[in-house]
């Protein structure tokens, strides 16, 4: 029912967060103000304008007017449970897992077989180059490698859609009630 | 040296520090004296400023000297420390630059109080982000110190201590004046030279063995007096199971260490988004990686060019290794283009020690003012009303005390390799602050006592064996060289005290007789992973 165009404009005129977001989520040279500086607001339209077009997963009982609002405790819970925020999650921890035992095994076996194993470490490779030189800088580039990979995907499986999720979060949290 | 060198030296020296104050009087004009202006520098700085600002604060004197000096020394050995310190990134890439991003406000312990709300966590948190920026802080004034007795000429320890003195007062002035916004933009300014420096002296040196970096590592084994040898491990750390499990311990502190220190995860504060935060780590992952592998170079060339005896001579530890080096890459000892050399590096590593320096302090007297102060003077209610001082000035009364701690700490120490007192202040780092970190990111049944536990948990086991460790006492390069109560062997407490970190959290967490805060855990994880409602 919406479109990606019509959310963004949606996402530009309200006054706070998000406008840095897509400023400097989505392609571009980042929109950094100068330090002091502040961003002026984009538009002039009431925040409601802003939030009609966007479909804000209400959780059950929650109708529009207002019959009952849930508290924010309530909305985190929500939103936790709901399938988009699972499958950011999922998506999250299905690479952070792996790569963080992948690369501290790596970083923790390079250690120790510095330490237990010279022998083995001090073999030459090339000239005067040797095993553990070659692992040295092997950490080295498996390191980029990974940030670069990460930072991918983040962008590419991640962004998009926790940025939505933020939207709404937050459109929930503001009509929640408040009972903090 | 002589007379006339120290004279350029000392005025290359004297012009960076007037540029770094006019930076901080610049920005301080534009302050507003927030808290959240003090602390975070308005938050708009762009992923690449942040980047910068971020090898800014990890580059210290213990990088650019240290490791490279225990390169020269050591051979390969030192080389742990350069893959070390940047393994470490992915930590904080991957696990938690985005999330504090997302949960934090100005500290370590808003991340964890987010879920807790308790005043003893943010008490806890507080308290140990307060002693590893304290001992981060003793390794970077060391450095100063050794720096400055070479520059003058080993006018002995009274050059050494003023130093130090002198460090910490202009860096106190600095961080009481400027807050945030200009220790960022010091971060920056000192990046850009010492990588420039880095680069400089690279060419250099790869120049001089015609870009074979075989030839260098040959040369450098045959002058190290060690042979082959040079380019394996097992020199420093080699021999006994002592040495060999300090080596381990070592390497666990640096990996992890680096995601519990206060002052980097202040920076993130200092970005709009999450997205921001990881693509400003990205940055510094290839700024820092960079840098170390320049370090390899130029510690392999001091070895090389030096030599391994001439740099032990200058300074046991092997901190001055990297200003000899360009002394000899300038044409040496006497000559104009060695003194300029060396007075543009040793300038360049001043302004790194400043700026870090500047950093840390400033993230340690945010902690004190925001985590100890404001929650031992909040009332039940959580109103700010029996307050008397506001945050900022508490921080600035703060930065005194942590910037006098420090010192004293440093007059002690000056004979410790800096590299080294790092690698302390990140084991303790590693066992205070990350367990609590991750655990609150990550653990849907953590707790209230769960997260005290696992802090003090780490912290005391920590700070109580290094104390009863060599490095303290009962070796002749301790502290104390006269007294010895050394219980513990080794002198890198990470092995033992970051488990017991994690193991201190998990069992509070086990044993804690309150439910877990499912809705505050669902707040955290959404938040973390969302940006909803991050300031």
């Amino acid at each position: 029912m919406d479109d990606w165009e019509g959310r963004d404009a949606a996402a530009t005129r309200g006054e706070d967060p998000w406008r840095d977001v897509l400023a400097s989520e989505w392609g571009g040279p980042d929109a950094v103000t100068a330090p002091g500086g502040t961003a002026a607001p984009a538009g002039r339209e009431p925040p409601e304008a802003a939030a009609m077009g966007v479909p804000v997963p209400r959780p059950p009982g929650t109708a529009a007017d207002g019959e009952r609002r849930p508290s924010a405790a309530e909305v985190y819970l929500e939103v936790q449970r709901s399938p988009a925020f699972q499958e950011v999650r999922g998506r999250y921890r299905r690479f952070v897992g792996p790569a963080t035992l992948a690369f501290l095994t790596w970083y923790l076996g390079y250690v120790v077989a510095a330490t237990a194993a010279p022998g083995l470490m001090s073999r030459p490779v090339l000239g005067a180059v040797n095993v553990a030189m070659v692992a040295g800088l092997g950490q080295f580039a498996t390191t980029f490698a990974l940030a670069w990979a990460y930072a991918r995907h983040a962008r590419v499986h991640r962004d998009r859609a926790a940025l939505d999720l933020r939207w709404e979060t937050q459109q929930m949290t503001r009509e929640a009630r408040v009972d903090r | 040296m002589t007379g006339d060198h120290q004279t350029l030296a000392l005025l290359l020296f004297s012009a960076f520090v007037a540029v770094t104050l006019a930076i901080t009087t610049r920005a301080g004009r534009r302050r507003r004296g927030s808290a959240e202006e003090s602390s975070t520098g308005g938050r708009l700085f762009s992923p690449m400023e942040n980047g910068f600002a971020l090898s800014g604060d990890y580059l210290s004197a213990a990088s650019f000297l240290g490791v490279s000096g225990l390169i020269a020394l050591n051979g390969y050995d030192g080389m742990l420390y350069s893959v070390g310190f940047l393994v470490a990134w992915l930590v904080v890439l991957l696990l938690v630059a985005e999330l504090v991003r997302n949960c934090g406000r100005f500290t370590l312990a808003d991340v964890v109080a987010a879920r807790m709300g308790e005043r003893r966590v943010r008490t806890a948190v507080g308290a140990s982000s307060v002693t590893v920026s304290v001992l981060y802080l003793v390794a970077q004034m060391v450095g100063a110190g050794s720096l400055v007795s070479l520059l003058l000429g080993g006018t002995g320890d009274a050059a050494r201590s003023w130093t130090v003195l002198g460090v910490g007062a202009l860096m106190v002035v600095h961080v009481a004046l400027g807050g945030m916004r200009a220790t960022t933009w010091i971060q920056i300014v000192k990046a850009v030279l010492l990588l420039a420096g880095a680069l400089a002296l690279t060419v250099l040196v790869l120049l001089r063995f015609h870009g074979d970096f075989s030839a260098l590592l040959t040369t450098a084994a045959e002058r190290s007096g060690h042979g082959r040898d040079f380019l394996a491990p097992g020199l420093g750390h080699g021999g006994d199971w002592t040495a060999r499990a300090d080596f381990i311990s070592l390497g666990l502190a640096l990996v992890l260490g680096t995601a519990g220190l206060p002052h980097l995860l202040a920076r993130f504060s200092t970005v709009p988004t999450a997205g921001s935060a990881r693509r400003s780590v990205v940055w510094s992952i290839g700024l820092i990686g960079g840098f170390y592998l320049m370090t390899i170079v130029l510690g392999f060339g001091a070895a090389a060019i030096v030599g391994s005896d001439a740099v032990r001579a200058s300074d046991p530890a092997g901190n001055t290794a990297v200003p000899l080096l360009a002394l000899d890459l300038g044409g040496g000892a006497g000559s104009t283009g060695g003194t300029v050399l060396l007075a543009v590096v040793a300038a360049v590593a001043f302004a790194t020690i400043l700026a870090v320096v500047a950093g840390i302090t400033l993230a340690s007297s945010t902690s004190v003012a925001h985590d100890l102060y404001t929650s031992y003077t909040r009332g039940r209610d959580g109103g700010a009303g029996r307050r008397r001082y506001g945050e900022v000035a508490v921080a600035r009364i703060s930065t005194v005390v942590v910037g006098g701690t420090a010192v004293g700490l440093a007059l002690l120490a000056r004979d410790l390799n800096v590299a080294f007192l790092v690698g302390l202040a990140f084991a303790v780092a590693a066992s205070a602050n990350l367990p609590v970190l991750l655990y609150s990111l990550f653990w849907r049944r953590f707790t209230t006592r769960g997260a005290v536990w696992s802090v003090y948990g780490g912290l005391v086991p920590a700070v109580l064996l290094v104390a009863l460790s060599p490095v303290v006492s009962g070796s002749p390069d301790a502290l104390f060289p006269g007294a010895d109560f050394h219980v513990f062997p080794l002198r890198n407490p990470g092995v033992v005290s970051i488990p017991l970190g994690f193991l201190a959290g998990w069992l509070g967490t086990v044993t804690s007789p309150e439910p877990p805060d499912e809705a505050k855990h669902a707040e955290t994880e959404v938040r973390a992973l969302t940006g909803a409602g991050a300031v």
